[in-house]
C-alpha cells in the first residue's frame, strides 16, 4: 500500500493526461449511445414528417383558403399573446425575482402558482377557463350580464388560452435574468437619487432586455403551438379560432397531407424563429 | 457576456423542460391489446374495439354484456369522432374492431383492405338540443341562423357534421355557427355546460345526456339518416373474438341494447 502511494506520482503522469481527455473529450460510451438514442426520440418523428411531406403538392395546400386564414390567425393570435405576456410577465417576474427574499411558504406558493400552468396539461387550463369564464362561471356570467360579452367562442377566448400557457416561459427567462442582474448597477441609481420607477425603467430593464426578448420568443412560439385549451375554451371555427395545429388536427381525418402540410409550416415556423432570432437576440447561442 | 449566458442559459431550461413535458402528455397512444396467455384453459384475451363517439353509452353496456357472456374476453373501448378513429386504423392502430357512425370512414378502412365484411347495424338521426330550461327560446332549425345565438355544430369532416350540412341544405337554412366540434361528445358537452344555446346532435345523443340537455324534433331530419357499419379488422390479433364481438353487436342482444338507446334497427 505505501509502497504504491510513493509510486504514484510516477504512475499519474500519465493516467492524468487521460483524466483530462476523459472529462474535456469523448463521453464515454454507453452516455454516447444513450445520448443518440434521447436525439433520435426528438428528431426521427420530425424527420418522418418531412421525408413525408407531399412536396409537389405543396404550394397548393399551403395556398388554400382553411390553409391561410389559419395562418394570420394564429400569427395574429401568438403576437397579441405575445405582447400580453410582456406587460403582464416581465411585473411578475420582478416579484417573483424579489421573492427570493420573502419566508419560505409564501415563496413556494408564489413559485407554485406560476410554473402549475407549465406542467398542466394545457386541456385542463382549457376546462378551468370555461369554467371561470363561460357563461354559468362567476366571472362569464357577470360579464354577461353586465356588459353583454361573452368569451368562449371567440378570438380573444384563443388569445387567453395562449397567454395563459406561454406566460409562464416569459416569467422564468425574466427573473433568471433579474436575479443574475448586477444589483450594484441598481444601487448606484438609487444613491444617485432615482426613483424606484426611474431605477426600474432605466437601469433593470436595458440589464434584463437579452432575458426578456429570449422569453418573448419561446413566448411566441409556445402561444403559437397551443392547442388544448384553445379546442376546449375557445372551440374550432374557421377564421375565428382554428388556429394552425387545430385545423393540422382536423385535417388529420379528412385530408393527412393538408394536415402534414400545416404540421410542416408550424415546424418551419418554429424553427425559423429561434434559429433567426439566435443572433439579435441569444447571443449566448453561438458559443 | 457572461450574465447573457446565464440568462440564454435560464430560457433554454424552460424551453427544454416543458418540451419534454408536453412530449410525455401526448404520448400516449390506443392501449396495446395484449395477447398473454397464463394458462391452455382459461386464454384471456383483450379486444380493442374503435367505436364512433355516439356510440358511447351503446357501447359500454354491449362490451359489460359480452364480457359477461365470454369471461376470458376483455374490451377495451376507444371512442371519438368516425373519420379520426379512421385514420388511426389506417396508421396501424392495434384495433380490432371499429364502428363507425356513417359508411364513408368505413369505405376509407375496407378501401386500404383493412375492414372484413362491414355490416350496416344500427341508424340515427338528427336533433336540435338545447340546454335545460331552452334558455333562449329556440324552436326550430331556423334559429341555427340567428347570428345572436351561440351555436355548435360538427364539423363536416365527420359523420354528425355531414349529416348536419345535409339537413340544413335540404331545409335551406344558413347557419351560424360559433364552432365546429370534433366529435359529436364534444357538441353535446358545450350543451350541457351551458355554453351554447342551440346545437345539431343524434337523437341517442340528446336521450344519454339526460336531464341537462333538451331535445327538439326537427321535421325533415328523418331523411337525413346515418347507417353505422361495424366489421372487424383484418389484422385483428384475435380474430375470432372480434367476430363474436360484431356478432353480438348485429344480433338480437346487440338490437336490444342499440335500441334501447335510441338508434333505429338497420
Amino acid at each position: 500500500m505505501t509502497e504504491s502511494t510513493t509510486r504514484a506520482p510516477a504512475a499519474r503522469a500519465p493516467s492524468a493526461r487521460s483524466a483530462r481527455s476523459a472529462v474535456a473529450g469523448r463521453l464515454s460510451w454507453p452516455v454516447a449511445v444513450v445520448a443518440g438514442i434521447a436525439l433520435a426520440v426528438l428528431v426521427l418523428p420530425l424527420a418522418a414528417l418531412v421525408l413525408r411531406a407531399p412536396w409537389a403538392d405543396l404550394p397548393e395546400l399551403l395556398a388554400r383558403e382553411s390553409v391561410l386564414q389559419a395562418l394570420v390567425l394564429s400569427f395574429a393570435t401568438a403576437s397579441i399573446a405575445t405582447a400580453c405576456c410582456l406587460v403582464l410577465g416581465v411585473p411578475l417576474a420582478a416579484l417573483v425575482a424579489r421573492a427570493a427574499t420573502w419566508p419560505t411558504l409564501p415563496r413556494r406558493v408564489l413559485r407554485a402558482a406560476v410554473t402549475v400552468p407549465l406542467v398542466l396539461p394545457p386541456v385542463v387550463g382549457g376546462i378551468a377557463m370555461l369554467l371561470l369564464l363561460g357563461r354559468r362561471g362567476p366571472i362569464g356570467r357577470l360579464l354577461e350580464e353586465s356588459f353583454g360579452v361573452t368569451v368562449p367562442f371567440t378570438t380573444g377566448a384563443v388569445v387567453l388560452a395562449q397567454v395563459f400557457v406561454s406566460l409562464p416561459f416569459l416569467v422564468f427567462a425574466v427573473e433568471g435574468a433579474l436575479r443574475s442582474a448586477d444589483r450594484r448597477t441598481e444601487l448606484a441609481a438609487a444613491t444617485l437619487g432615482a426613483s424606484r420607477w426611474q431605477v426600474f425603467r432605466f437601469v433593470t430593464l436595458p440589464l434584463v432586455a437579452p432575458g426578456v426578448a429570449a422569453g418573448a420568443v419561446l413566448c411566441f412560439t409556445r402561444a403559437l403551438g397551443e392547442f388544448g385549451a384553445t379546442i376546449t375554451f375557445a372551440g374550432s371555427l374557421p377564421g375565428v379560432t382554428r388556429t394552425l395545429p387545430i385545423a393540422s388536427y382536423l385535417a388529420m381525418q379528412s385530408d393527412p397531407d393538408e394536415a402534414i402540410a400545416l404540421a410542416l409550416l408550424l415546424l418551419a415556423v418554429s424553427v425559423v424563429v429561434l434559429l433567426g432570432l439566435r443572433d439579435r437576440w441569444l447571443p449566448g447561442v453561438r458559443a | 457576456m457572461r450574465r447573457m449566458a446565464r440568462v440564454v442559459t435560464a430560457g433554454t431550461l424552460v424551453f427544454a423542460t416543458a418540451s419534454m413535458l408536453t412530449g410525455c402528455a401526448s404520448g400516449g397512444g390506443p392501449a396495446a391489446s395484449s395477447s398473454a396467455t397464463t394458462d391452455a384453459d382459461a386464454a384471456p384475451t383483450t379486444i380493442t374495439v374503435f367505436a364512433a363517439a355516439s356510440l358511447t353509452e351503446a357501447f359500454d353496456t354491449l362490451a359489460a354484456q359480452f364480457e359477461a357472456e365470454h369471461p376470458n374476453a376483455d374490451v377495451v373501448l376507444s371512442y371519438g369522432g368516425s373519420a379520426a378513429l379512421a385514420q388511426q386504423v389506417l396508421e396501424g392502430a392495434p384495433v380490432d374492431v371499429f364502428a363507425s357512425a356513417a359508411e364513408s370512414p368505413m369505405r376509407t378502412v375496407g378501401e386500404a383492405g383493412l375492414a372484413v365484411d362491414p355490416v350496416v347495424f344500427a341508424t340515427n338521426t338528427l336533433e336540435l338540443a338545447v340546454p335545460a330550461g331552452n334558455p333562449a327560446g329556440v324552436v326550430g332549425l331556423d334559429d341555427l341562423a340567428d347570428p345572436d345565438l351561440r351555436i355548435a355544430l360538427c364539423d363536416p369532416s365527420v359523420p354528425c357534421g355531414a349529416a348536419s350540412e345535409k339537413l340544413l341544405a335540404q331545409e335551406g337554412v344558413t347557419a351560424a355557427p360559433d364552432t365546429l366540434e370534433s366529435d359529436v361528445k364534444a357538441v353535446l358537452t358545450k350543451v350541457s355546460l351551458g355554453e351554447v344555446d342551440a346545437a345539431l346532435v343524434y337523437r341517442t345523443d340528446v336521450q344519454s345526456a339526460g336531464d341537462e340537455v333538451e331535445g327538439i324534433e326537427v321535421p325533415g331530419a328523418a331523411s337525413v339518416v346515418n347507417r353505422y357499419p361495424i366489421a372487424s379488422l383484418a389484422e385483428a390479433a384475435d380474430a375470432e373474438t372480434a367476430a363474436d364481438f360484431v356478432a353480438f353487436v348485429t344480433g338480437a342482444a346487440g338490437r336490444r341494447v342499440l335500441a334501447e338507446a335510441g338508434f333505429g334497427a338497420p
